[in-house]
């Protein structure tokens, strides 16, 4: 891969919490690249450590919680115009407090959060919320900052920008908060924008119109996109690459057709089986496919491969005993399973 | 009640129900100020044994709608209609009180949230035996027997009668509430959003749980949803609800490929397909949902609709049967070509 498409490269990321019951190996060796403009979707059910591993690119993972191996690497433009050349940053090495991750926090990377309520301060107006995070971050007066509010939320397709601006955030819908907290987190130019499940409180409508949104600012604004979600139609719908994950690890990674056409991992074989499908009833009556049992709980990961207690294709003696190696078997096509050695 | 529904085996018959909630304003001398219409015209019917998908958007009053046929709330005007075991045929709304006991037994709930809707200082037998013992069907070693013999059926081990909610997944606290659900026998269960708040994987395995029980012990489900695919796999038939009134309603295979009004159109449109090579345009509803406090005029959806005329803004439409089993309240239904899963009707 030419270096300079590479905007983040997460290796080995492990990330802990020491808790009095244990600790919890919430990301136990995580591997993926974004490049530049690129939309990598990122799915698994809930616990398999999508928000972690978005709060330690972002370096905000709370107490009792550390990254304690591994690394994130931020590639960024160099700043002169005439140089072609890329500055590196390794953000695990950053100060969480420190002022060169408060100025790539909102301003190269930013959020976009799956319940805005509690990311917006109920006291503060929408558009104050904005501009003192423009002001964080761009050298502009609180008048152009103001200015510049307004023309995100016009962008972000609220209706009369000029007036919602001095809206309270409970004075907005579900989706009108959603624009805004993507209003926000587009208006310092991020080159990567992280969404952590955005449209999973929003009824499928709005969904649409907040996914279609998306979509239209990724083309106008040309940043990546990591998407975290559990919803299938969502990853089909929007992204090009996608790493699934269970318990902590990524388990297969290729680009979506290849994920939904031709997955090899058991577990991404059993997820796509077991979801309902628009239209199927008609096509053909079938059960759904469940998968077995349910998640382990966090303190006690299954010895070999974690998904062997719930795998149909296990193979006893080998799948319960050693971790599958991470194995190439096409093109940007990974999986971790021992039946691809 | 007429005799043609008793007929047409039907359990449940629910007829222009409305539920208005007063919005009141001030504290010493509360005034209304409003009515919430949470349910604004509401009729379908369930045939026993059958499977009824009620969806929806947030706040289309689909909640409402199950607690009112509950009787949880005394609905503003409309009758429900249900087909008692030992009552025989009574409107729910004019049950006196000893009545309403005894409708409990035969329409259950299961409930959305695994996590708020059990007692966590009750263990699996309590929470279980709770309604064989207040009906008095129940107790002692009986009691245990018939409640290990519920866990079993929904797929829980008796061994853990003594245990506490807290120590089970999402899914299965959500048996457990089936469990709970199934013990007095009933004749309609009232699923409210039962898999909304799952994973996945777990989804499946309660909606797999729920069919076979159905099959196992001829169980009829209004199964309350706001997603469109686990309700086109689980229900007979489907009926869509927009902000308080019931728009469309049909065979659930005729409503998917066949939908006669826009709303539904647009929903199904909006679902995202978990397939990347069917990445079409869903059709974009202008604004958003209107207030049920203050409705627009006509028909509700005129003004996200794109196939509204003049007269849509002035009449509201009336549900009206277009096709055997298939109910629709859009002006237009017979004239528009709308687009169903797999594309265009003729
Ligand atoms: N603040 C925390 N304290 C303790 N454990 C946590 C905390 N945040 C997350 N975890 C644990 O880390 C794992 C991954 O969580 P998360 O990344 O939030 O999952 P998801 O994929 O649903 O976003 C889970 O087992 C969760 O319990
Ligand atoms: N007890 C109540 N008092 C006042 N308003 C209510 C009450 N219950 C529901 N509502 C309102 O009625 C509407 C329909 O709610 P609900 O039936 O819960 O919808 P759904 O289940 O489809 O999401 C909403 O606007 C809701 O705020
Ligand atoms: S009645 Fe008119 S506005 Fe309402 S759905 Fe039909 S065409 Fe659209
Ligand atoms: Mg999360
Ligand atoms: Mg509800």
């Amino acid at each position: 891969m030419e270096n300079n498409h590479l905007l983040l490269e997460v290796k080995n990321l492990k990330t802990h919490f020491f808790l009095d019951e244990g600790t919890v190996r919430a990301l136990d060796g995580v591997d993926f690249v974004i490049k530049r403009g690129q939309t990598l979707g990122v799915v698994g059910e809930s616990g398999c450590g999508k928000s972690v591993t978005a709060r330690s690119i972002l370096r905000i993972v709370p107490q009792p919680g550390r990254i304690v191996d591994g690394e994130i690497m931020l590639y960024l433009p160099a700043q002169s115009n005439h140089s072609t050349l890329t500055n590196v940053v390794n953000l695990t090495r950053l100060n969480p407090r420190g002022t060169q991750i408060r100025s790539i926090r909102g301003c190269r990377i930013a959020l976009v959060p799956q319940e805005p309520m509690t990311s917006l301060s109920p006291v503060h107006t929408l558009g104050n919320q904005i501009v003192e995070a423009i002001v964080l971050h761009q050298e502009v007066s609180q008048a152009e900052a103001r200015e510049k509010a307004i023309y995100m939320l016009d962008l972000v397709g609220m209706p009369q920008p000029s007036r919602t601006i001095d809206r309270y955030p409970h004075e907005l819908s579900g989706g009108m908060r959603q624009r805004g907290m993507i209003a926000m987190a587009l208006s310092c130019h991020p080159s990567l924008l992280i969404a952590d499940e955005p449209t999973t409180a929003l009824d499928v409508t709005t969904e649409a119109q907040i996914l279609k949104l998306m979509q239209r600012l990724q083309q106008e604004l040309g940043m990546a996109i990591m998407f975290i979600t559990h919803n299938l139609g969502v990853v089909a719908r929007m992204t090009e690459h996608v790493i699934v994950m269970y318990m902590g690890k990524v388990v297969e990674e290729a680009d979506v057709d290849t994920i939904f056409h031709n997955p090899k991992h058991p577990y991404t074989q059993a997820l796509l089986k077991s979801i309902p499908r628009l239209g199927q009833r008609t096509r053909e009556r079938r059960r759904l496919e469940s998968i077995s049992g349910s998640v382990p709980d966090p303190y006690s990961i299954p010895k070999g491969c974690s998904f062997h207690p719930r795998c149909s294709q296990r193979i006893v003696g080998l799948c319960d005993q050693e971790e599958p190696p991470n194995i190439e078997i096409g093109p940007g096509h990974k999986t971790r399973c021992v039946l691809y050695r | 009640m007429a005799e043609g529904t008793m007929s047409d085996n039907r359990l449940l018959e629910v007829r222009d129900l409305k539920m208005h909630f007063p919005i009141r304003r001030g504290f010493f001398w509360s005034r209304t100020v409003g009515h919430v219409k949470a349910v604004d015209g509401v009729s379908l019917y369930i045939r026993e044994g059958e499977t009824l998908g009620l969806v929806g958007e947030s706040g289309c009053g689909k909640t409402t709608t199950g607690r009112v046929i509950l009787r949880a709330y005394e609905p503003t005007a409309g009758e429900v209609w249900f087909a008692d075991r030992y009552m025989g045929w009574v409107n729910v709304p004019s049950l006196e009180k000893q009545e309403v006991k005894q409708l409990r037994q035969n329409m259950q709930l299961i409930f959305q949230d695994p996590y708020a809707s059990l007692n966590p200082r009750m263990n699996l037998l309590q929470i279980v035996g709770e309604p064989l013992l207040v009906n008095g069907i129940a107790h002692g070693k009986e009691l245990e027997d018939r409640v290990a013999e519920l866990l079993r059926v929904v797929g829980l081990r008796p061994e853990y009668m003594s245990r506490y909610p807290h120590a089970f997944s999402g899914g299965q606290r959500q048996r457990i509430g089936v469990a709970r659900a199934l013990a007095l026998n009933p004749q309609l269960v009232i699923c409210d959003e039962p898999v909304s708040a799952l994973d996945v994987s777990i989804q499946a395995q309660i909606i797999n749980l729920l069919q076979d029980l159905q099959g196992d012990f001829g169980l009829t489900y209004l199964f309350i949803s706001h997603d469109l695919s686990v309700v086109e796999h689980i229900s007979d038939r489907v009926a869509v609800m927009y902000v308080g009134k019931l728009v469309e309603s049909a065979v659930t295979e005729e409503l998917f490929v066949n939908p006669r009004h826009p709303y539904t159109e647009a929903l199904l449109s909006a679902v995202p397909k978990p397939d990347p090579r069917l990445r079409d345009e869903p059709i974009e509803l202008p604004g958003e949902v209107a207030d049920p406090a203050n409705p627009p005029t006509g028909c509700y959806f005129h003004p996200r609709c794109q196939y509204q005329v003049e007269r849509c803004a002035i009449e509201t439409p009336a549900l009206r049967e277009i096709a055997p089993d298939h109910f629709v309240s859009c002006h237009r239904a017979e004239e528009l070509n709308l687009t169903g899963v797999f594309g265009p009707t003729e």
